[in-house]
């Protein structure tokens, strides 16, 4: 077919359809563009202003190359900067992060698998009620639950740690991630339980072997959305830790905020771009099972 | 031995009640279709019987032993659903042998067992496949195939071939029976396909709103419908059902029909027990005749009846007349080229398979 089309002579209409299609395209690529342009420009601040030397950047550059190349500031962000009074950098506060995201990811999107095949495949009298109970958390705004939530890990004895923090957003996340899991299951059919059933697999044997092997597209979502949340937490960060056990955003906060001296743009640039790696790296590896997965079960298999 | 018992199984959801006493009785080695239309509870028997829904009163037996408070498992069943339900992930070997993995059958004969199923199926080089690579026949036989190495004792189908195109349905039919008949274990399958449940079964079970309404061989069934309702959803086109009145003479009834602008059809000959006799003798009833008790006669012969034919509808084999007898559309079946459209026609009726309604219970009158 494309062979033959490509073989016939160009005529004058056909040319001038390809004109029309050319004029089209600038007006859709033109935009897009602009656009593009518009949201890189902080990135690319970020970039330059984290590669110079500081005199460079007071000596009134700001959007140009840098002169000098230097990684100093990144040096400095990572393991000397002073946040508080400790001076270590970001580096304790990266591993408090990723001590807390793993389990809470991990956990939250187990729990939502668990809670979406119990809630779609074997239902019980007020399945639909709990289901809107768990939706109703989605809505809650995270201030709402602030106080109870210290009165709770107070009572617990997780106040201040790692480990309560991992509750907090491990509790916060089922309602997230069930919603995922629940709608995910409920195209699956329930003749597929059944059958399952019928060859004598329990709950967990048909949850291990038929259900999660094809929920590959989902739990990546449900995982892409929880890291995002939690390692981009602050609130619950600031509220429910302090000092040595802080996430990196809150003690990013505190690098930009406490400085003595000249303020330190590079540096802060540079602690920025280093918190906000994690998130952008789980994009890159899994972005194209998160549109995959968001709009899995709209085609029919 | 593996029979089937359902004893007068009831089932309810809240005040709604869904199966209504329902008793059937099976052997070893039957085929008994459960035939119905959409929601007269034939799957929820099936999935009673699976153990997939609880049995709200009532027993069910298989081979002599009460399941009701059985797991699927231990049913000793095997069965295919409408959508195959293959485990999408797993290839067609897995799929296969998924059951027998969870009892804990060893590697080897697990295998041999799975290759023996996809033999007789005729699937062994599908094996390393994923289901959404087969066809939908190919799936198909992988749901059978997983049925199969079960070895159960029984077999339940729940209308397996209903999402197949019309040509590989009729293929698959051939194939279900002939498994059957090299197997020889007794199967549940339920259809709402009265074509299938013909042409497969040993016993038949017609229901309808929880009830079933007859359960016989499908030549019983067929030839002598327990009642109104099965008479017309057995068959197709489907039996004729006149109002008339009989006449009776000794065990012997003719019945008198009204036909517009013509004297009453009278069709004589219908066999009646002595006691339906001196019951229904000149009173008004039903009457039933197949299409095809209809033939060309010639006007002196008893029992021929006038007709206006109104239109013909050739199918190749036959061709349909309709035409109005007793004040309803009835159709004949006819060999090709015999009667015109609005034309007149004298057809004669095969009386020794004509069956009589009564008018108001419409049951069937022995």
């Amino acid at each position: 077919m494309a062979n033959a089309l490509s073989q016939q002579k160009p005529t004058v209409e056909s040319i001038s359809r390809q004109n029309r299609i050319r004029i089209g395209r600038l007006f859709i690529y033109g935009p897009l563009a602009v656009m593009a342009v518009l949201y890189l420009m902080p990135l690319w601040v970020m970039v330059v202003t984290s590669l110079k030397p500081l005199d460079e950047i007071y000596g009134g550059s700001f959007i140009g190359l840098p002169q000098t190349v230097t990684l100093d500031a990144w040096r400095s962000a990572w393991s000397q900067a002073c946040i508080g009074t400790e001076c270590t950098g970001l580096r304790p506060y990266f591993v408090n992060s990723l001590l807390m995201v793993i389990p809470a990811v991990v956990l939250s999107t187990g729990i939502g698998a668990i809670n979406g095949y119990i809630l779609t495949k074997w239902r019980f009298p007020g399945a639909n009620f709990v289901f809107g109970l768990l939706l109703f958390g989605c809505f809650l705004p995270y201030q709402a639950i602030l106080i109870p939530m210290a009165r709770t890990l107070g009572l617990l004895g997780l106040a201040g740690s790692i480990p309560g923090l991992v509750f907090v957003h491990v509790a916060y996340g089922i309602c997230f991630t069930t919603l995922f899991f629940r709608n995910y299951f409920v195209s699956l059919p329930d003749e597929l339980t059944k059958a399952a059933m019928v060859d004598g697999a329990g709950f967990f044997r048909i949850f291990w072997s038929v259900i999660l092997p094809t929920s590959i597209p989902i739990i990546v979502v449900s995982c892409i959305w929880q890291f995002t949340q939690i390692w981009n937490d602050f609130l619950f960060g600031v509220s429910f830790t302090s000092g040595g056990n802080s996430p990196i955003t809150v003690a990013l906060n505190n690098i930009v905020n406490v400085t003595t001296g000249r303020k330190q743009y590079n540096v802060d640039m540079a602690a920025a771009m280093i918190a906000a790696i994690p998130t952008l790296l789980v994009y890159i590896v899994a972005g194209r099972y998160f549109v995959r997965g968001l709009t899995a079960g709209a085609v029919k298999g | 031995m593996s029979t089937l018992e359902i004893d007068r199984v009831r089932k309810t959801y809240g005040n709604l009640e869904v199966l209504k006493e329902v008793s059937i009785s099976i052997g070893t080695g039957d085929f008994l279709v459960l035939l119905g239309p959409s929601g007269c509870g034939k799957s929820t028997l099936l999935s009673m019987i699976a153990g997939l829904e609880n049995i709200s009163d009532g027993e069910v037996r298989i081979a002599g032993k009460v399941v009701n408070e059985l797991s699927p498992k231990d049913r000793d069943i095997a069965m295919v659903f409408q959508s195959y339900a293959l485990y999408p992930t797993m290839t067609v070997r897995q799929n296969i042998e998924f059951g027998m993995k969870i009892r804990g059958v060893p590697p080897a004969q697990r295998d041999k067992a799975a290759r023996s199923a996809a033999d007789l199926l005729q699937i062994t080089h599908l094996l390393d496949r994923k289901p959404s690579q087969l066809s939908g026949g190919q799936r198909q036989r992988v749901a059978m195939g997983r049925a199969i190495v079960r070895q159960p004792k029984l077999f339940l189908f729940d209308e397996p071939l209903s999402n197949l195109d019309a040509k590989l349905r009729v293929d698959m039919r051939t194939e279900i029976k002939r498994l059957h008949a090299r197997l020889g274990t007794t199967i549940v399958y339920v259809t709402h396909d009265q074509i299938e449940a013909m042409t497969l079964a040993t016993r038949v079970a017609v229901m309808k709103g929880g009830v079933v309404q007859q359960l016989d061989d499908p030549q019983t069934v067929y030839d002598r419908p327990g009642n109104v309702y099965v008479a017309k959803f057995v068959g197709s086109p489907s039996m004729n059902i006149i109002p008339g009145r009989i006449e009776v003479e000794g065990t012997t009834a003719t019945a008198i029909v009204d036909v517009a602008n013509r004297p009453a059809a009278r069709i004589p000959g219908i066999g009646l027990s002595s006691q339906a006799a001196s019951t229904y003798a000149n009173r008004k009833v039903l009457i039933g005749i197949r299409p095809e008790l209809f033939s060309v006669g010639n006007g002196q012969a008893q029992g021929a009846i006038s007709v206006d034919v109104d239109v013909v509808e050739p199918t190749g084999p036959d061709t349909l007349a309709v035409f109005q007898l007793g004040g309803v559309e009835v159709t004949a079946r006819l060999p090709p080229k015999q009667v015109n459209a609005r034309s007149s026609a004298t057809l004669a009726v095969d009386t020794s398979k004509v069956v009589l309604f009564d008018q108001d219970s419409e049951e069937l009158i022995n």
